[in-house]
This record gives structure tokens, sequence and C-alpha cells, in this order.
């Protein structure tokens, strides 16, 4: 659908989170995620805290109601006591603590005097201590931020945090995680719900990622960095979506987080012109399981041989809402089964819209809507699960039921592949946080006055990349924002034309992805041997396509060992000359000196990336002119 | 008027009326913060302003060039409404007896601040497990750090205990900062006597305000020991490893602090945990223990201790008149030596005048596993001429706290050697399988 995004008031704000290029926050140990399995778990319960007024909050509660057991991967050698919460948090990481600030100068905005740490309470495990270490370094202000298009966005914020544990599993009775990736620094940046369209969006996230980029002290690769984005419109409420890590993905999903709210909104609007009412859903849960005990459906069978059963609840009113699509393929429905799934555990719900189905037959639907008390209008959810799951299941259920008559709940939303988003969990309450005591606060004047001089911004550096080297601003964009432009500037120095380099750096590299090459084993000290072997000449740039390849694969462990098995000498390459004029000697007698192209092409077949083409040329030449003398 | 500020943040924040959780505004250049003045510590400097600003973040401003406004006067922390407690006729009684530590308080997210539980409903709120173990009632003695204690608060908390237990309590647990923990454990073992009930000493390494805290599984042990635990005997219960599963039960007498931040810091040392507590239940590990009697206590209280005792740890290149100011300045001295009990050859002579005026010198080992033996080197042997009282296997805290009772009650020489080299409370005569050494690697 059109969407006149300014009449219905979108408002977009984003979060960015940046790993940081140094050693742990609050710790010496490496920020370096792990591959292998941890050396040993250990096993941990998290309680709850209390919020200011006394009340568990929101999020905390919710967390509370899943007793849950946290395994905690460790890895002798690169975590320690700290991440495992046996020992006190070492001072806060001057380093990280110096790219925050030069972060935060570069896009303008104001460093607070004293850095104080806090203890922001996340009981989900993520972290082993139940609270994540956080600062505020920087604030916004009316000339800080970046342009877009379509106007300035500001900043609000900047703080320096942990990162969170790995999550390796999640269950409703216990979850893993590992602590590799636990306390890396990472740099939160926030801004003013600014931004006023989709695209907006995703030029604002381009632009602070570059930013980001330009400091050289950032951590690159998968993961790294992530968005957040904060999407509300008008009568809506403000979403919190999680996890994006494609940038192209970011305008796709405000769109769509758009249809589900005015969807939201049309149904509220279609329940209350229908009169149904909130203490209308305060129907009890009732055990349907005898309906089904000569059931068809392989689903109901699987549960109940596992000794599960069918709980359901009536839904008054709601006939044909809950197969209403929000977003493409996903059901009001969906939401509801997300809500069972993250309360109670279970695998899901089976709703009156989507019935008969699954194996289950109209007269089962029947007796279900006859249990249950259903009349015409009316609709119904089941849980399959065992009594307490199926219980939280529904009753969170029939909460997300009654806030569809209210409108759309605020939430944290998981960012799914296709732009779609999931319900993670209600959107935390604010008053969670408390001073880290066992670390001192940090004067930030004598860290600003060692930061003498800011990065080139990004589109400095990109026009200084396209003046100096003769590129392209598209090809040095490219390089900028692959995060290669150090190393492009050092291979350039081997006297291999810098065109050549950049095309090698990024072209070359995204096709070889494109064809499904590990092209992440491809290290720097790779290129940096293959310009030097292109600057001795003693490579082909013919071959520099075959050379990365083999080195993505570990063919070879260096670019010299691939040239010592291919290289061809001059002698090697005459033979093949002579070889080539022999086969076709009669052709060659035919077209005298015209059959260059012939030959060249015929021989380049056979010698392609083990000579340089420049002697194969010459050589060519000089062979062809003997063998017509000859003649 | 309270305003946690000093000197130069005190006379501009003072001139402004402003006090401890106002809600303020500073202007400063093109900024405009607006929050809750937070107390600052002491110890910081004196030229900034902590707010919490409504974002929960607390940042420090620099007061220079600001702008300052009082928008709204602090409101006193809020009280939490909680039920309050009934007393169930199927559980028995059992004081927590508080000096210190983190275990009675919480946070209150307003402010930040960390404040002090004055009735038990609010543990119970946090550890609701408890309510279903005992009926516990606060016993405040006082707050201390536990490295401030002195045997004259051991004396009080051995006090509380008796009157306690004398009162029909089924056991007694004391909430302790971890510091000196095995201190005050080893203490309490001594000065009360005939003890027929577990007084158990309980802390947290990772404080209650966090949701990591050790203090709810710790708890929840030390109330399950107390109140159905066989033993009667003054005992430390903390994690047994960096798991959240069980506690050790540790004889007061046998334990030491043996790591500064780790959860299962106290091990016991030459034998084995008496038991291990869950959640759920009490699995012995150990048949030697003094074992509880049933009916109202009859412990007596013997709290003679003369705390004018020394502890000297002995290093390579110690001057003599270091020992020899020991001597003269105390009653009493207990050398932790180096391996089987020695001490540099140079001291022997200090040490033999010492003890020939009437001021017993006892050896322990600074190894803290095993046994000395003065008998085995020639050092060892001239050390015996000279008249020391060999500690045994007793940890050199322990034969401190054990030499400070034995002149609390005497000062004649050969009874302080014989009630030194007598088993009072399991101090002395572990035997030493070979699985009573810990290290992690096997």
């Amino acid at each position: 659908m059109d969407i006149d995004y300014e009449r219905i008031g979108l408002k977009v704000g984003l979060e960015i989170h940046q790993r940081l290029d140094t050693h742990k926050l609050f710790c010496s140990c490496p920020s370096i995620m792990r591959e292998d399995d941890p050396h040993e778990w250990i096993r941990r319960r998290l309680s709850v805290s209390y919020s200011e007024l006394g009340a568990v909050d929101p999020a905390a509660r919710f967390e509370s109601l899943r007793k849950r057991d946290f395994l905690y991967g460790i890895y002798y050698d690169t975590t320690c006591e700290v991440e495992a919460d046996e020992a006190p948090p070492h001072p806060m990481n001057e380093e990280a603590l110096e790219i925050s600030l030069t972060i935060a100068l570069m896009l303008g905005m104001e460093p607070v005097d004293e850095v104080h740490i806090m203890r922001k309470i996340v009981v989900d495990g993520s972290n082993t201590t139940g609270f994540q270490r956080t600062a505020l370094v920087a604030l916004g202000g009316e000339g800080s931020g970046i342009e877009t298009k379509w106007g300035r966005v500001r900043m609000a914020t900047l703080c320096l945090e942990e990162e969170s544990a790995y999550i390796v599993e999640s269950k409703p009775e216990r979850a893993k995680y590992r602590l590799d990736r636990l306390g890396i620094p990472l740099v939160e940046l926030a801004t003013e719900p600014d931004i006023k369209n989709p695209e907006q969006a995703r030029e604002a996230a381009l632009k602070l990622g570059r930013i980001l980029r330009a400091t050289g002290r950032v951590q690159r690769g998968l993961g790294t960095i992530r968005q957040d984005i904060n999407v509300s419109i008008e009568g809506g409420a403000r979403q919190e979506i999680k996890g994006v890590q494609d940038l192209d993905l970011i305008p796709e999903i405000i769109r769509r987080e758009v249809m589900r709210q005015l969807n939201l909104l049309s149904i509220r609007d279609e329940l209350r012109s229908r009169g149904v009412r909130e203490e209308d859903l305060d129907v009890p849960i009732i055990d349907v399981t005898s309906v089904f005990s000569s059931s068809e459906s392989k689903l109901i069978k699987k549960a109940m041989s596992k000794g599960e059963r069918v709980y359901g609840i009536k839904v008054k009113g709601f006939s044909g809402i809950l197969g209403k699509e929000l977003q493409p393929g996903r059901r009001f429905g969906t939401e509801l089964a997300d809500y069972a799934k993250v309360f109670g555990g279970v695998k899901g719900i089976l709703h009156g819209d989507e019935l008969p189905g699954y194996g289950i037959g109209e007269d089962e639907v029947n007796r279900v809507r006859e249990l249950l008390g259903c009349d015409e209008g009316d609709s119904f959810v089941l849980v399959l699960g065992r009594k307490d799951a199926a219980k939280l299941a529904l009753d969170s259920v029939r909460e997300r039921l009654k806030q569809a008559l209210r409108g759309v709940p605020s939430e944290t939303r998981r960012a799914l592949p296709d732009g779609n988003t999931a319900f993670m969990r209600p959107m935390p309450g604010s008053a969670r946080m408390y001073p880290e005591t066992d670390v001192m606060p940090v004067n930030v004047r004598p860290i600003l006055e060692k930061i003498r001089e800011l990065p080139s911004m990004p589109e400095d550096q990109v026009r200084e990349l396209t003046e100096k080297y003769d590129l392209t601003e598209e090809l040095a964009w490219e390089i900028f924002d692959d995060g290669k432009v150090e190393l492009f500037e050092k291979l350039s120095r081997y006297g291999v034309p810098t065109r050549f380099l950049a095309s090698m750096l990024v072209s070359m590299v995204r096709s070889l992805k494109r064809e499904g090459e590990p092209v992440e084993n491809l290290r720097e000290k790779h290129f940096e041997e293959i310009a030097k072997l292109l600057g001795e000449g003693s490579l082909a740039k013919e071959a520099v396509p075959e050379v990365l390849r083999s080195l993505s694969r570990g063919e070879y462990s260096s670019v010299e060992e691939y040239v010592r098995t291919h290289r061809m000498s001059v002698d090697e390459l005459d033979k093949v000359i002579e070889q080539v004029l022999e086969k076709l000697s009669s052709k060659v007698m035919e077209k005298g000196e015209r059959a260059y192209g012939m030959i060249m092409g015929e021989v380049m077949r056979e010698v392609r990336g083990k000579i340089d083409g420049s002697i194969v040329s010459k050589r060519v030449k000089e062979k062809l002119e003997e063998f017509l003398k000859a003649r | 008027m309270t305003l946690h500020y000093k000197g130069k943040a005190k006379r501009i924040l003072s001139s402004l009326g402003v006090e401890d959780y106002d809600r303020i505004r500073i202007r400063k250049g093109s900024l405009v913060y607006e929050g809750i003045v937070i107390p600052r510590p002491e110890i910081f400097d004196d030229e900034h302003v902590i707010l919490k600003l409504d974002s929960g973040y607390n940042v420090g401003i620099y007061l220079d060039g600001v702008e300052i406004e009082v928008l709204e006067k602090g409101k006193p922390i809020q009280r939490r409404e909680i039920p309050s407690l009934r007393f169930r006729e199927d559980l028995p009684y059992v004081p927590l007896i508080v000096t210190g530590g983190t275990i009675t308080s919480r946070v209150d997210y307003s402010t930040g601040a960390v404040i002090s539980h004055e009735k038990p409903e609010e543990l119970l709120d946090i550890v609701p497990e408890l309510a279903e173990i005992v009926n516990i009632d606060y016993v405040p003695l006082f707050a201390e750090f536990s490295e401030n204690l002195t045997p004259d608060h051991w004396r009080k908390i051995a006090k509380a205990v008796y009157d306690e237990l004398r009162k029909g309590a089924e056991g007694a647990i004391i909430a302790h900062g971890t510091d000196t923990m095995h201190f005050t454990a080893a203490a309490l073992a001594f000065m009360l006597r005939n003890l027929d009930k577990p007084v158990i000493l309980v802390g947290s390494q990772r404080s209650i305000d966090r949701p990591s805290t050790d203090a709810i599984l710790n708890l929840i042990a030390a109330a399950r020991m107390a109140a159905q635990g066989p033993i009667a005997e003054s005992v430390i219960v903390m994690h047994g490893s960096p798991h959240d599963d069980y506690a050790f039960v540790i004889r007061g007498v046998k334990a030491r602090k043996l790591h500064t931040s780790r959860r299962d810091a106290f091990q016991p040392v030459n034998e084995p945990p008496i038991a291990k507590v869950t959640r759920e239940k009490i699995e012995l590990l150990s048949n030697k223990f003094n074992p509880r009697r049933e009916g109202r206590s009859q412990v007596e209280l013997d709290d003679r201790l003369e705390p004018n005792v020394a502890l000297l740890h002995v290093w390579p290149g110690m001057p003599e008149d270091m020992l020899r100011y020991a001597g003269e300045r105390f009653k009493g001295v207990v050398i932790a030596g180096t391996g089987l009990g020695h001490v540099p050859r140079w001291l022997i002579p200090t040490v033999g005048e010492i003890v020939s005026s009437g001021v017993p010198v006892v050896v322990t080992s600074q190894c803290l596993f095993g046994r000395v033996d003065l008998q085995v080197y020639e050092t060892g042997r001239r050390l015996l001429v000279a008249g020391v009282i060999p500690g045994g296997d007793m940890l050199p805290e322990v034969a401190l706290i054990k030499l400070m009772y034995a002149l609390g009650h005497t000062s004649d020489m050969e009874e302080i050697r014989r009630i030194m080299q007598t088993n009072i409370a399991g101090e002395l005569g572990a035997h030493l399988g070979l699985n009573v050494f810990p290290p992690c690697w096997r």
C-alpha cells in the first residue's frame, strides 16, 4: 500500500551498536569471539530486583515467570573471573572511552564531564551479573548529528557499554550463553526520532556506520555492528526492533511495521464496532483433551504421546480476526503464538480461524467450540502442552487479546529476514539503573586532551582516495565501506596500478563470494603478498582471481607457494608457443602476421595466470616472425 | 539540610539551597541537564555534581560556568508495602544476627542508593524460600565492615547467640562481612561451650542488590542448616563452587578465605566440608562433628579472651627486632612460619628470650595445609628447645584466637601449652587423608 508517512505521523529513531577494536571494557581479556566449545559451563540463577516503587519491573517480572537456569560457557585462556562474575570489574578501558569520545566529537556531540558507570538490570541471563554495565558518555544537542537527503537527524546519546554474552541455546527451563562476547566494548549511538520516512532511516544508518568506521578503531565483520529501530506512528505505539544487521532491510522493516500498526488499529476499530469488551475475555482455561482422544491429527497425536494435553479458551467476538493478516505472511494469530511461545515455552497455538486444519476435522472443531461455550462470532485458541506451561501461554494470549481492544502494545520485537518482526518481550520499564559502585567515575578532560586530531570524515577519506589514487568515487566508497582503506594504501606502495588493486580488493572478492568461495579465509597478508609479487613481476595479473580462489579454499598457505607451483619460465612458454604454431601451421601460413590474434588466444588458454600477459604477447610476436621467416 | 558534597561543590550547591535528591536543572553552554542530585562519595573531588538523569544514567557535571535552578525538592525514599510476617507453629525459630555485610540491604532505584532493611519481611520478600524453612527475626547488633571487627565484637556476637539459643532458638544465623568471617567463626567455636545447636555464619561475595547475588542460595542453605542440620558447631555456610547449586558447611576453626572475590572463596583446610546443602536438602560429607541435641539449648558462654596477642608472618630476611617488639608489646605471639614451621636462624635466640620472659610463642605454618613438625630439621628442633608451642594442624588465625582464649583463662605457661595442644572445638588433630588438599587442576 502507498502510505503518506507524514500524514500518519511516522517517527523513527535509530540505535546503533558498534563493537570497538580494543580489549574488554572491564578486564584485560581480548575482545575475540571463539569458534570452539567452551572449556567449562557454570550454572547460575538470577534473582529479580525491585524497581523504585517496589513493583517488580515488567521486564523483570516477565523473566521471573520462568525459573530458569543459566549456563555460562567459559574459556580458560580468553575469559577470566570478571566475565564469570567471580571478581570485581577492573577500571574502565580508557582506550574504549577515548574511541567513544572521538566518535562523539565527530558527530558534534557534547561529552559529559565525568563518566559514571551504571548497572542496567537485565535478567534474561545475557549478563552473568544480571546487569549490563553502561555509561553515558555524550549527549546530542541541536548541532549534532548527520545530514540526510530529507534533513538533519540529530543525535540523542552516546553510551559506552559491555556487550552481552552470546546466546547458544534458549529453552523455557534454561538458557546457555558463551562468555567470549561478554564485556567487549560497545558504543551505543542513539538518534533523536527525527527520521520521517523509511528510506531516510537507511541513509542515516549508512552514514552513521561510515563515521564509526572512519575512526579505524571499530571491529569489523559479521555481528560487530547492529541496528535497533524505534518506530511509532500517531495513535500506535513505540516499538523497539532489535537486531537488524542488513542496512538494506531497514526501509522494508519500517514499512511493514507501519502496516502492522495500521492493521492492529483497524482490528481495534472492528472489535469496538462489534461491541467486544475486555471483560468478555475473562473466561476460564478449559481442558479439551477428551475431544481429541482418537484424533487423526499428527500434531495432536505427537503431543499426547509426550503426555501433553490440549487446553483452550473462548475468544468472544473475535471470529475472523485471528486469521487477519498484519504483515505479509503474518497473521494476528501469529502474534498470539509468539506470546504463547515466549511466556509458556509451548510450540505455538491453534486458533478458530485456521481450523479445521492440521488434521483436525470439522467434528472435532465443533466439539471444542461446544466445550468452550463458543457462540457464533466467537473464536477460540488452543494450546498443546503440560498444564503449567499451557496456563502461562494462554494467560499471555488472553492479555494480548485484551490489548487488541486498546490498540497497539509497546513491545521489543525481533527483526526477521523478510522484513517482518516478531514479538520478543514487553518493552522494559525505565527505572532499572543504579551506580556500579565497583568502578570509579572517570574524568573525561585528560582523555579529551589526548585527542588532538579527529579522524577525517568518510567523505573526505573517499575524496582523498579518488584524488590520490585516481579511483572512481564508486570504487573508493566500496573500499571505504569494506574497511579496506588502510590496506589499499599499504598495497599501493608496491607499484601496481591502483585501479587493479582496488578491483582486486573489492570486486574480485565479491564475485568469489557470490560463487560461494569462503573468502572470509583471505587475510590482509595474502593481499599484501599478491601486491608485492605483482610489483616484482613474479605474478601475472591474470592469475589473481585464481590465486584468491585457492587461498580462500586453503589450498595454499601463501601466495608464494601458489606461484612456485604455477609459474612458467620463458623457455616453457616458448615450447607452448611452438606447439601451438605447429598445430595450427597451415592456418598460420595462410594468414601470415594476421595470425597473431589467433595464436595469442590459443597460447593464453594454456598459460593464463602462469606468466605475465605482456611477456606472452612479446614472445608470441617474436616466435610468429621466426616461424614465418623459417617457412 | 542534607547535602553530601564538600569544598567548592558544597559552596556552590548550598548557596542555592540544593539538597541531596532535589531535582535541578543545569545549563552549561548549549546543554541543559535535568535530574536528581545524587550524594557524592566523600573520596571523590569537589568539582563535580552528580545528576541522575531521567534516562536513569548518572553523569558528573563540572561546576564551572553553570547555571543551576532547583525544580523540585527531593522526596524521602519510599518504603515499600510488604506483607507482614506470620509465625508458623510448625517451623523452628532462628534469629538472623546482623553484624554488617550487605545481606540486609537493597537498592533504591530512584536514587541508586543501597539502603538497609529494618525488618526481616523485606528479606523474605527477596528470599521467600526462607519462610518455608524457618521463623526468622532480625537481631541487629552493629553494622561494620568485617575488617573493622575486634575481639570485643566477637564477644557481643557470642552473647547474642547465647541469649537467642537459651531463649529457645533452634540455631542461629549470623550475617557477617566475609573478610574476617573465619576469625569470628573460630572465636565463637571457643567461646560457646557445650554447644548443642548449629551456629551459622553467612555472607555474600556478590552483594544482595545484584541479580547474580550468591546471598540467596547462601541464606537458604544457612536457614536449612540452622533449622534442620544435625550438627552443633560454629560453621560457615557459603557457596561450594562457582555454580548456584550448593553451599558447603565448613567448620569455623578449619575455614579459610582463600580467594579475594570468588563465591567459593571459603574452603576447609585440612579436612573435607562437613556437609553440602542445596536448595532442597542437606547431604553430610563427614561424620566428624559435634551432634545437635534436642530440647532447649544448654549452651554456656565463656567469653574470656585476652586480645593482646600478635600474629607474625615470617618472611625471608625478617629482622630480629620485629619479633622482639612483638614479644615485648604482646602477651602472646603466634608465628606463621615457613614450611614445617620454621623461622630464620637469627630469630631463634629472640624466641627463646620471649618464652623465658613468660610470653608464649605458638608456631604454625603459612603453608596453611598440612601440620607443623618441628622435629624434622634442625631449625625446628632448636625452636622446640627455645620453648615454642607447636600449633599442629591449626590455621595461624585459629591459633591466634585460641591463644587469646587460653591467655584469657590462665597465664601459666604449662597450662597454656596444655590448652593449645588439646583439641577444644575440632581445631586440632584432623585426619590428613590424601583427599583434603584441593588443587583445581586435579
